[in-house]
């Protein structure tokens, strides 16, 4: 196919590796939120379908959880395997982030633990119910620490380099690097909506398929109403990262909006393809929209790829990924606008059925922005491994073995994928909400 | 103690711990499916989940902690060891990976299934002799260091009677603490049928342990004369290992103390393994990376032990919690709660 090239093959590995894992670590982070919001208002309210509805998200929850877990194992262990050169720099300047995120997921799966198995044991639920808070703190902690590793990637701080040697050295200020702030806010509250869409596309599908238990309803209502909260927030977040890029990456964003020459006024780019000579064609246009994107005046002079060598070009496919990614959030913004109001309005039906199945395809929509967005970022630093001071190819490993690793770990992927979705389904299939209502005595 | 010092000795402890946590896990799932296999499963099958289900995870994270430990304190070593293990690296990952997700899959999905019982059964000795590989290659000999390139010579270790013997070491002394942790923690349930079973499992698996530890001693003294000797230097702390185990299986044997013999059997293995570490420094792979020449900049070595202690302060108190609810709890062991 290829040939043998460490470099390429250890790129598409990690990225595969990441990948499947964001998959289970956006849910990681995400549904904790929505289990403890349907358990605090199942307490509040004395409403048992709601403290059924967080049993049944914290079942469902620890498969991914489980799947979670071991591809974070796998791709901790392939930083090392895959980027020992890498590791061997950086090792030196974000071990702290990592270090401390085992921590936090230490605390994490300490306190999951005993939430999973402690549902009856405590009189006082509200006790319960306090168990997850550290559960989401150290989700949260663990998401916030391992993004600042990648903040640090696109934009390293807290060190000198002279002549290969690392001097002057301040953790603290390569984990707060300008990237921390919004793209963590971004990962967070894109997390969030992620989440809350797959259990509203998971509760209208149930409706759609003519259940009409209210169980079903509230689940549906609990998880939009977050989803359009999340959405706006996730919004206003990336409105802020494309200021962070403008100011700290301008190639990125850059390559993003296909923008070559520096000019004021800046329109932006929708969708289009280019041709072989970086002519932009079929696109759409608005105008003085990238300027405002980029530094909040129309009149705003945004950098163009032209004031970058060739080499250190991003791959300009990205922008394809970042209109993905925005699309995908606006439509989900607008449907949850949509659910809201129309529930809002007593008169209308929310429970229509073209806006049931928009809202079953939120689930995997907001997924699949989740990896455009990721793939957006990453490859949007190449040719850089550290932006500005080593380039992917420098940091890979040099063994001979990386493609049948990758083969073996393609099964791997496929095959817990595929149990994963089995599990899932007979789980939930063999034993549904009426059923268990009914056994437990609830009606 | 200077901070190198200090770093690997956090270090060992972690790996250390994680021996002992992984060893009963590993274990556990070898037992699980032999005996479902044998028609003896439903006897010992509640001991087992009880105990597992809610510590499976945090097993894991001992794990990690060591290596990114490892990673922070000495950066140097992901270099040699990251590029010679890719492959039994990757190895250990897809198992530990199939591991984890097919316990879960067979423990929280609707159904069990025997074949995910045998995923989990199986890795469970496949994962302790693949991971027992960097033990290994840290004597050295097996790999080459050509200029920038590291490379695992793999007919040099397949064909090494160290690493053959360390390999067994690994694989027995698992199923041995195993046997023993789960003796106790039956007892504790007082599920008379389990405890004498695990109690047979437990005093059968001891004597393999002891000389598979003994073979590993004279394997060495023919690998690496260098740590060999310093092992002897340390003998003392070899001899108490052997007495500790001694211990641990009189009280086994005589039914009495079932939580003392396995503090005796963590003993055995501390003096042991902190015996072996003591004698191999002050290299991690020898000989190219000491501790010293792989250390990394003072400023992170500071943050890191910082980092520790402020994360031991939360932790201890939630581990205590862990074991206070699903170790410690009699009603809970005994399956009231």
């Amino acid at each position: 196919m290829f040939e043998y090239d460490p470099v390429l093959y250890s790129r598409i590995l990690t990225g595969l590796t990441l990948a499947f894992h964001t998959i289970f670590s956006t849910l990681g982070v995400g549904v904790p939120l929505l289990i403890a919001l349907a358990e605090w208002i199942g307490i509040r309210r004395n409403d048992e379908h709601y403290h059924l509805l967080a049993r049944r998200w914290a079942r469902g929850y620890i498969i991914t959880v489980a799947v979670g877990v071991v591809t974070g194992t796998a791709i901790a262990l392939q930083l090392s395997l895959l980027w020992p050169n890498f590791m061997q720099v950086a090792g030196q300047t974000i071990s702290l982030p990592l270090f401390l995120e085992t921590f936090a997921f230490f605390f994490e799966a300490i306190f999951l633990g005993i939430y999973l198995y402690t549902w009856d044991r405590f009189k006082n639920k509200m006790i319960h119910l306090l168990l997850l808070i550290p559960v989401a703190l150290g989700a949260t902690m663990s998401g916030f620490f391992i993004t600042t590793v990648n903040g640090f990637m696109n934009a390293p701080l807290g060190f000198n380099l002279e002549n290969g040697v690392l001097t002057g050295i301040n953790p603290i200020m390569a984990m707060f690097n300008p990237a921390t702030p919004t793209k963590m806010a971004h990962v967070l509250s894109s997390a969030y909506l992620t989440s809350a869409c797959v259990l509203a596309a998971i509760a209208a599908f149930m409706i759609l398929r003519g259940r009409t238990h209210v169980y079903h309803k509230k689940a549906l209502h609990l998880s939009m109403v977050v989803a359009f909260v999340c959405a706006i927030s996730t919004a206003l977040i990336g409105d802020l990262s494309g200021k962070y890029l403008a100011k700290y990456q301008p190639e990125k964003l850059a390559a993003a909006e296909w923008h070559f020459e520096t000019v004021e006024e800046a329109s932006l780019i929708l969708g289009g393809i280019l041709d072989e000579n970086n002519e932009v064609k079929y696109a759409l246009e608005i105008p003085y929209a990238l300027s405002i994107l980029a530094h909040g005046t129309p009149d705003a002079e945004v950098i163009g790829l032209e004031e970058f060598p060739k080499e250190e070009w991003p791959p300009l496919i990205v922008h394809y990924l970042f209109d993905l990614m925005v699309a995908i959030g606006m439509f989900l913004a607008l449907i949850s606008f949509i659910y809201v109001v129309m529930k809002w309005r007593k008169k209308w039906n929310e429970l229509n059925k073209p806006l049931l199945w928009l809202i079953v395809s939120s689930g995997p929509l907001a997924m699949l922005a989740i990896e455009a967005g990721w793939f957006f970022t990453e490859e949007g630093r190449q040719p850089w491994i550290l932006r500005g001071y080593m380039t992917t190819a420098e940091g890979a490993t040099t063994s001979s073995h990386v493609d049948l690793m990758l083969y073996l770990f393609i099964v791997l992927y496929i095959i817990l994928a595929v149990s994963a979705v089995v599990v899932l389904r007979r789980t939930f299939k063999e034993n549904p909400v009426e059923r268990e209502l009914e056994k437990r005595g609830i009606e | 103690m200077n901070y190198e010092l200090l770093g690997i000795t956090v270090l060992w402890t972690f790996l250390y711990g994680y021996l002992i946590v992984a060893s009963i896990d590993f274990g556990a799932g070898f037992f699980n499916y032999y005996t479902t296999l044998t028609g003896r499963g439903p006897i010992v099958k509640k001991v087992i989940n009880r105990y597992l289900s809610p510590v499976w995870e945090v097993t894991n994270v001992f794990l990690i902690f060591f290596y990114v430990g490892l990673v922070g304190f000495f950066p140097s070593l992901a270099y040699y060891y990251g590029t010679a293990l890719l492959v039994p690296g990757s190895i250990a990952i897809i198992l530990i990976a199939l591991r984890g997700s097919y316990y879960a899959f067979h423990h929280y999905g609707h159904k069990e299934s025997s074949w995910y019982q045998f995923l989990y059964g199986a890795t469970g000795l496949l994962i302790p002799a693949s991971l027992s590989v960097v033990l290994t290659i840290s004597e050295g000999g097996y790999i080459t260091v050509n200029g920038d390139n590291v490379s695992l010579n793999y007919g040099d270790l397949f064909t090494s009677f160290y690493a053959w013997a360390v390999v067994l070491l690994a694989i027995v002394s698992v199923l041995y603490i195993s046997a023993c942790f789960l003796t106790f923690y039956a007892h504790k349930a007082k599920d008379k049928g389990a405890f004498d079973l695990l109690r047979t499992y437990a005093l059968f698996w001891s004597g393999p342990t002891i000389l598979a530890s003994f073979l590993v001693f004279v394997a060495m003294s023919r690998h690496n004369d260098d740590h060999f000797s310093k092992m002897i230097d340390l003998s003392w702390l070899f001899v108490l290992s052997f007495l500790f185990f001694l211990g641990a299986v009189y009280l086994i044997w005589k039914k009495k103390h079932l939580g003392m013999s396995f503090i005796l059997v963590m003993l055995q293995f501390a003096t042991a393994f902190f015996g072996y570490g003591a004698a191999h420094l002050p290299y991690v792979l020898y000989p190219y990376v000491t501790i010293y020449n792989s250390f990394t900049n003072e400023t992170m070595a500071i943050a890191l032990v910082i980092a520790f202690i402020a994360g031991l302060l939360l932790l201890v108190p939630s581990l205590y919690l862990l074991l206070r609810l699903f170790l410690f709890d009699n009603e809970y062991v005994e399956g009231k709660r």
